[in-house]
């Protein structure tokens, strides 16, 4: 068995292993031992990749994989892997991993909760791993439902409102997503002969203008969705505040990277003609998000509500460097997708053990918190500061080279966007501080808050694989963005030749 | 005479079932059931071996390679509702009448195999009236209740008129083209207004046996009044056999008219997905709600028709092997339920999982089935429906029918709400169920969870529809 199909074989296994033990305990650890095993796989093939690149393989995919599975329409289970996919299943091996240890507590129907968390990472692994449009598809699919019964039965507050809004919005999304992938099917071959869904064999032939600008639309909106383009974004906020801990980390630090991707590998990567001539639009769209995001930050009481606006924010930054169309902004878009997903799900699981110690996530009622459990709290800062840009963490370099990417396009209409964009910074960090000054600093204001103790040994494992994250990518980017970069190739030759 | 297996060999069991039923004693009804279950699955697993194909009675009689799998698709199916029945009919009210259950069923089917093989109008009329009339009769079972007998005065007479506008437009075919062969026919069609209207008048009366709206209209107190197993098998087999049987005429007999066809199932679908999936968000009775659902669900079948190719044939028929599959766990999971607690809202399922979790399960991934959700069987066949109407550019088409699919998903959702979600202080206590319901609902899941994995299943069937459409 290859490497990318153990990917999807690990997930299947642990959950058949949950369901077949009965101890709460020992569910837990099976989840735990199944998605360590995940991390070390990821540790693997991002090492293999780096050697084979190093050994100057240069082709497109590495570790590809072709097998046939409906021969007539010529549906493959096509898997592989470049530079950003290999990116993005490191951070999902890492975001699952903290968020097993995240959700330690839950005790109400523990078996059914880990199955369908574990579910819910096996779509995105199978999503990133793909290269076949149909099988990406599904496995979108299968990444979004899980997200019903996980914040429906385990989530708070109005837990049945928002688990069937976000459900529906997202499956509104992929109904867009299903319409633009038949329209690239059914124009897979302009030649005539077998029509196809194979990502790359589409990325080579020449789609006709009028289809472009007919399908981009269709299949930019549709990812957006789950990348929280505005106006599709109000599902995030009520999502992210009504699910459990390790939902919240895997929707906002995982699951809205598929929007992000999916924008990058198929609307763009597919179809840079209709990009190139409607991506203004969009652009206007994600600029609005980026700002919105920041202000509606601002204005938060609840913690979780605060996070999701913020990431509202960071997400329509990956949306907006993707379509900047050069090779520094995407790479930005990457490297920001990667970071910003370490640091919210950090985020969401600080707040989680937060909430489970104080019991409110209102910022005015908490305070002082700093004295009573340093180690949450230092992350918190770490994470807040990681969040507003600060150099030595990812944020920075993500931030940095998005805009210095925007920043190459000499047009007034580019600058602009550009500019009001890069205010959102100024925003970020007003809300973070705040947050920081009113949560951690202080007078303690309630007594019950000085019973609290610090964090527990799984609680420091989540938080500390996640702020490991943060600072590697921050002290060394390097290899990430070289990494990524040789992946960029491709997509930007391509836009060149639409620009021209 | 091997042509006709399908039907001789379902005439042959109802024989013998009769036979046996005249020597049981009168308080021993109940021993009918293993036979009746024992014969009909031989007769499904013997019509698998390969068989001849061709022509009967001068032409009146068709049977190739697709009508033989269409067959079969309507045997599974229905060897799991005789499956699932016997609890519902062991109870006490029913105890005398088991008998008459199985061979009524067994005459409506013999009569969709004769219509889906039909060569001519004539044939067409027969095997649709002899799968009608008994229905009424099954429908109308539990006559000491009032619905149901309601249940049976409204199919019969809705299908008296949808026959007699049947047979008005078949008139005027014969009138004006000579001939009730189908081949005549075709080659002697020429698209007059008179033709047209024939065609429109033959399509109304097809269209009531499927349910197609405007013509759905007695569907939801049918399907309510009529038991619970009787719905299914309504809902399910006497849906798919219709639908085979007015694909075929489409693409067949009335080939050359396609242009007004498609106009006609292109408003069609749309109004009978979105009219079905609204109506259904409201019902809180589980089959009627299940009846708007399969409105929906023909609303989505039409899809595949309006291509006209050999994607779209092929489809509707993996479309309704799936369908059969997925619908008959969700009739099964409220049936059980229905039989032990006599609980047929969907409020009452509420907090149903933490008292049944693995009927609960099987609900679950029949509704996702129903609603197209991967990795389970109905996602392959809505991606397959929606790629045939894309293959002729009916983007917009899709784009709606997509949309309809987020409704159903919707009101889909909120029975699984109700299950998962929702607490109560009186949920549905646990109880054991048969073994003959589990091994219905094993082989229902079974299907929903391997036909889309397993492509073999697609590829043998567009291999049967070369040259038919």
């Amino acid at each position: 068995m290859d490497i990318l199909t153990l990917f999807i074989v690990i997930p299947v296994i642990t959950m058949i292993g949950i369901m077949l033990v009965r101890d709460t305990k020992q569910v837990k650890i099976i989840s735990a031992v199944g998605m360590s095993l995940q991390l070390i796989n990821a540790a693997i093939l991002i090492t293999m990749f780096l050697m084979q690149r190093h050994a100057g393989n240069t082709s497109e995919i590495l570790f590809a994989k072709d097998v046939v599975w409906y021969q007539s329409l010529n549906i493959h289970y096509y898997i592989g892997v470049d530079g950003v996919s290999v990116a993005m299943i490191g951070l999902t091996s890492i975001v699952i991993f903290a968020g097993i240890f995240a959700s330690w507590e839950v005790k109400d129907l523990s078996k059914e909760f880990f199955v369908s968390l574990i579910l819910l990472s096996t779509g995105v692994f199978g999503f990133f791993i793909s290269l076949d449009l149909f099988t990406m598809f599904l496995f979108y699919e299968v990444a979004v439902i899980p997200m019903y019964l996980l914040i429906g039965i385990w989530g708070s507050g109005p837990r049945h409102y928002s688990a069937m809004k976000l459900t529906l919005m997202l499956m509104g999304g992929s109904a867009f997503i299903l319409v633009g992938l038949l329209g690239l099917y059914f124009n897979s071959n302009p030649a005539g002969g077998q029509l196809t869904f194979d990502l790359i064999k589409i990325s080579k032939v020449h789609i006709p203008l009028n289809v472009q600008m007919f399908f981009f639309p269709f299949l930019f909106l549709g990812f957006g969705v789950l990348g929280a383009l505005f106006p599709f974004h109000t599902w995030s906020p009520d999502g992210h505040a009504s699910a459990p801990t390790a939902v919240s980390m895997l929707h906002a630090g995982v699951l809205m990277k598929l929007g992000g991707y999916g924008c990058y590998r198929v609307a763009v990567f597919l179809l840079p003609d209709g990009a190139h001539h409607l991506g203004w639009i969009f652009l206007i769209l994600t600029t609005i998000s980026v700002i919105y995001g920041a202000f509606g930050a601002i204005w938060q009481k609840d913690l979780k509500y605060i996070n999701a606006y913020s990431s509202v924010s960071h997400c329509g930054l990956v949306l907006f460097a993707i379509l900047m169309f050069n090779q520094t902004a995407i790479n930005g878009a990457i490297i920001q997708m990667i970071s910003h997903g370490i640091m919210t799900a950090l985020f969401f699981a600080l707040i989680g053990m937060i909430y489970g110690r104080t019991h409110t996530r209102f910022i005015n009622e908490m305070g002082g918190l700093m004295k009573v459990m340093p180690f949450l709290a230092v992350a918190y800062v770490i994470a807040g500061l990681a969040s507003l840009g600060l150099p030595g963490f990812s944020g920075f370099v993500a931030e940095m080279t998005i805009f210095v990417g925007a920043f190459q396009h000499p047009d007034v209409f580019h600058r602009v966007v550009t500019i009001i964009a890069c205010s959102s910074i100024v925003v970020t960090a007003v809300y973070v501080l705040r947050v920081v000054g009113m949560l951690l600093l202080g007078k303690i204001r309630n007594d019950h808050f000085l019973e609290i103790k610090d964090a527990k040994w799984h609680e420091r494992l989540s938080v500390g694989v996640l702020i490991f994250g943060i600072t590697a990518i921050g002290l060394a980017p390097l290899w990430l963005s070289d990494m990524i970069n040789n992946g960029l190739t491709p997509i930007i030759t391509r836009l060149l030749a639409a620009v021209q | 005479m091997l042509v006709m297996r399908h039907e001789l060999l379902l005439i042959a069991i109802t024989v013998i079932l009769l036979l046996i039923e005249i020597f049981l004693p009168a308080g021993k009804k109940h021993r009918i059931i293993f036979p009746s279950i024992f014969l009909l699955g031989l007769v499904t697993v013997i019509n698998f071996f390969p068989i001849p194909t061709g022509e009967l009675f001068g032409g009146m009689y068709v049977s190739t390679a697709l009508t033989v799998t269409m067959k079969n698709i309507l045997n599974i199916g229905t060897f799991i509702i005789f499956i699932q029945s016997v609890s519902w009919l062991k109870k006490e009210e029913n105890k005398e009448k088991i008998s008459e259950f199985y061979l009524l069923i067994l005459s409506t089917l013999i009569g969709m195999d004769y219509m889906i093989s039909s060569g001519d109008f004539m044939m067409f009329y027969l095997g649709l009236e002899l799968a009608t009339i008994p229905i009424a009769a099954l429908a109308a079972f539990e006559r000491y209740k009032e619905k149901s007998a309601e249940a049976g005065v409204k199919l019969i007479f809705t299908s008296a008129l949808s026959s007699g506008i049947l047979l008005y437009g078949i008139s005027m075919i014969y009138g004006t083209t000579g001939s009730v062969y189908f081949t005549d026919v075709k080659a002697a069609f020429e698209a007059t207004p008179l033709q047209i209207l024939a065609f429109i008048f033959f399509f109304a009366g097809l269209a009531f046996k499927i349910a197609i709206v405007p013509f759905h209209l007695w569907i939801a107190d049918v399907y309510e009044g009529a038991p619970i197993n009787v719905t299914a098998y309504l809902s399910v087999i006497s849906k798919g056999a219709a639908v085979f049987i007015l694909m075929i005429i489409l693409f067949t007999v009335f080939s050359k008219i396609a242009i007004i066809w498609r106009d006609v199932l292109y408003v069609m679908s749309i109004i009978t997905m979105t009219i079905g999936n609204l109506f259904a968000i409201r019902q809180r009775n589980i089959k009627r709600f299940l009846a708007f659902s399969s409105i929906a669900q023909a609303g989505f079948i039409l899809l595949g028709m309006i291509g006209q190719s050999q994607l779209g044939m092929t489809t509707v028929v993996y479309f309704i092997l799936i369908y059969i599959f997925s619908n008959l766990g969700a009739f099964g999971v409220a049936g059980i339920i229905s039989n032990v607690t006599g609980k047929e809202t969907i409020d009452d399922y509420d907090g149903f999982y933490r008292t049944n979790p693995l009927l609960s399960l099987t609900m679950m991934l029949a509704l996702f089935s129903l609603a197209g959700i991967p990795p389970v069987a109905g996602f392959f066949g809505k991606f397959f429906l929606f790629a045939a109407a894309a293959q002729k550019g009916f983007y917009i088409l899709v784009f709606i029918a997509v949309l309809n699919t987020i409704i159903s998903l919707y009101y889909y959702l909120l029975v699984i709400k109700a299950m998962f979600l929702n607490t109560s202080d009186q949920p549905i206590a646990y109880f054991r169920s048969d073994n003959y319901t589990r091994v219905g609902l094993i082989l229902c899941i079974t299907g929903i969870v391997v036909i889309g994995f397993a492509s073999p299943v697609y590829e043998f069937i567009l291999n049967l529809s070369h040259g038919i459409y």
